[in-house]
């Protein structure tokens, strides 16, 4: 984003403040609301497999919209949803979600497997993925608590080269792929689900 | 700007954002405003929790004469044999929670004048508001020798609960290589693919059990939804198109409408022929429920006409009617649709009790059907409005590509489970 994208944006912000944003409901919630069938209320998943989409960071959000809009990430129907929207009602979709707090439900992991992948973690993935994944800073995607379905069927359309990531991210997994084969990926996808 | 001092900057402008709009209280007038909600259905259930989470000084009753809700959705599967019943069971303690009053009953009439409700135990309520979501009822008059106490042996199934269990019940009981007939209605009813995940559904529960069995759809329709899709799913699943097909479907131009039933034979009429079968689902045409016909809130077709925006109804004041019994087309008559009207209507009407401009509607709907238990499909659709009425968006939505790859089918059917715990959460915890 330059300065003046910036600038416009929080424009944008402070116009919204003084008309759709002057009540509570407004029309970044009137858009997330639609969005809880599949995700849970206010962005929080029950699972098994839908990704939790509260706390996400806003910059993550509007990245993964973006792609699925272009079909540049693969998708089953969130790339039909996201051609839905304007850029300027993903940005309040994203303002909404990010300031969500993420209650993860509890999952299935085995604690030799949750051992394994916390070290997984630590050498390859912390440096982005913060506090054992637990933020959404850096505009990077929370891992603690995300559901195991989805980690998983992320990791192995970036490891198949379907989904585009960093070239700094996809060495690491293919690393960690490469060292310990999906035993790796589980132990990290056992981490993740350990995590609150 | 750095991008540290960006995001800062950023994070500053949201949280000013967030903390003194995303949850701005409303000034409001001495006295709460009530609303009464008729029908703890789907559309009823996400109204009433969302008023209360939109703003909580409303005051709102919820009436459903049930102790639970039973879903419809997924009980297809139930009937595929891979489902538990008690799962499609809802309690409303969780609505509780919100502080909705709930009161099991049932309502006789509104008095649109007086705007009050009253209940089956003389009970009275005043409202400022009405929420009416009371689901579909059905056109007992139009196949011979079918009506609403027969529908007990011959159970539609398209209302959940006892009929879902009679219907799963005589499928068990049936011989190997015994007839189920399916017979969907014409356009509108409630859940266009609902009959033919069910078929796919029946199919799986025949393959694993009964093999030799076969089902025969007997339709008013030339076409349906997710057709394609769900032929490629039965071919690839169940035979389609061969002589073993344990499906074969009978378009009305092929005469597979239906013109009478011999219930004590278990033989059904339709324009072609007569069929024999063991099993006969008859989902007959349906139109909005009783209570709307009561109210005087639906026009010649059956169906409730409603402002787009707010979901009020354009012949009585202050009554807004969702789900089901509302004209709200192009959007389908799926759960998913009611639950995203609820939010709508609720929405709007915390505008109007703060005299505040109505906001724009945005709705999504997305139906998945599960042709297999590792196997599902979806059409799906973002909604906005122009000029008045509800509309697709263009360029969005759509269905499951034919071409799809296997593991992304998987995906779907995970997505499918997950749509549903989450869809039952929001409406219900
Ligand atoms: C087999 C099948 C599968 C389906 N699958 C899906 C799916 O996968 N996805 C999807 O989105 N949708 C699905 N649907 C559709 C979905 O179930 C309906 O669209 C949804 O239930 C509509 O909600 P509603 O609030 O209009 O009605 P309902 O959910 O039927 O609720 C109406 C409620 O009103 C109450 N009521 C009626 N009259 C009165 C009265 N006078 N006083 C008090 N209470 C009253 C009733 O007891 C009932 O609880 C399916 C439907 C069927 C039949």
């Amino acid at each position: 984003m330059s300065v003046i994208n910036n600038l416009k944006y929080i424009f944008f912000c402070l116009l919204t403040l003084n008309h759709a944003y002057a009540a509570s409901p407004n029309q970044a919630s009137m858009l997330a609301n639609t969005c809880a069938a599949c995700h849970g209320t206010n962005g929080s998943s029950q699972g098994p497999a839908t990704p939790s989409i509260a706390g996400i960071s806003h910059d993550y959000f509007i990245d993964a919209m973006t792609a699925f809009k272009e079909d540049d990430r693969p998708a089953t129907v969130m790339n039909r949803i996201a051609k839905g929207y304007t850029e300027d009602q993903i940005k309040l979709m994203a303002s909404f979600f990010s300031n969500q707090k993420m209650n993860p439900t509890s999952q299935n992991f085995n604690s030799a497997m949750v051992k394994a992948g916390k070290d997984l973690h630590d050498t390859h993935c912390e440096k982005c993925h913060a506090k054992g994944g637990t933020v959404s800073e850096d505009d990077s995607g929370i891992l603690s608590g995300q559901k195991t379905p989805y980690l998983r069927y992320t990791i192995t359309d970036i490891l198949n080269e379907d989904r585009q990531v960093s070239r700094k991210m996809f060495k690491r997994l293919r690393n960690i792929h490469q060292q310990t084969g999906q035993k790796g990926i589980e132990q990290l996808l056992h981490y993740y689900a350990s995590q609150k | 700007m750095t991008k540290q001092s960006r995001r800062l900057f950023l994070k500053l402008s949201l949280a000013t954002a967030s903390s003194s709009l995303l949850y701005a209280p409303f000034i409001h007038a001495s006295t709460s405003k009530h609303v009464v909600i008729v029908g703890g259905g789907i559309g009823g259930s996400t109204a009433a929790k969302y008023l209360r989470l939109m703003d909580s000084n409303i005051k709102v009753t919820l009436i459903e004469p049930k102790k639970h809700y039973t879903t419809c959705f997924m009980s297809n599967e139930f009937l595929g044999g891979e489902r538990d019943f008690k799962t499609l069971e809802f309690a409303y303690s969780g609505l509780q929670k919100h502080g909705v009053s709930i009161i099991h009953d049932r309502v006789i009439s509104i008095d649109t004048i007086k705007q009050t409700v009253k209940l089956s135990s003389n009970k009275s309520l005043n409202y400022d508001r009405c929420i009416v979501s009371p689901g579909i009822d059905f056109k007992w008059d139009v196949i011979e020798g079918y009506d609403e106490t027969i529908a007990q042996s011959i159970p539609h199934a398209y209302q959940a609960g006892q009929q879902t269990l009679t219907l799963k019940k005589q499928l068990e009981s049936m011989r190997n290589g015994g007839t189920v007939v399916i017979a969907p209605p014409a356009n509108p009813f409630r859940c266009p693919p609902a009959p033919y995940e069910r078929a796919s559904q029946i199919a799986h529960y025949l393959k694993t059990h009964k093999p030799k069995s076969k089902i025969i759809i007997l339709d008013d329709k030339e076409k349906f939804s997710k057709q394609k899709l769900f032929e490629a799913g039965w071919k690839r699943h169940y035979g389609y198109g061969t002589d073993n097909s344990m499906i074969d479907w009978v378009s009305v131009s092929n005469g597979g409408h239906i013109e009478s039933l011999d219930a004590k034979n278990r033989t059904i009429s339709a324009q072609a022929q007569d069929f024999k079968a063991d099993v006969i689902n008859i989902i007959p045409p349906q139109k909005a429920g009783k209570l709307a016909f009561a109210t005087g809130l639906t026009d010649n077709s059956g169906w409730c006409p409603v402002d787009h925006k707010t979901f009020e109804s354009t012949l009585h004041k202050n009554i807004h009617v969702i789900g089901d019994s509302t004209i709200a087309s192009p959007l389908p008559k799926s759960g998913y649709a009611a639950n995203s009207e609820a939010k709508v209507c609720a929405a709007a009407i915390v505008s109007l009790f703060n005299d505040r401009d109505v906001l724009q509607p945005s709705l999504i709907n997305t139906c998945y059907s599960l042709i297999a238990p590792d196997d599902a499909i979806s059409v799906a659709m973002v909604y906005g409005y122009d000029q008045g009425k509800i509309i697709k968006i263009k360029g969005a939505g759509g269905l499951t590509p034919m071409d799809a790859a296997d593991h992304m089918r998987k995906r779907e059917a995970d997505y499918a489970h997950s749509w549903f715990n989450n869809m039952t959460h929001d409406i219900f915890s």
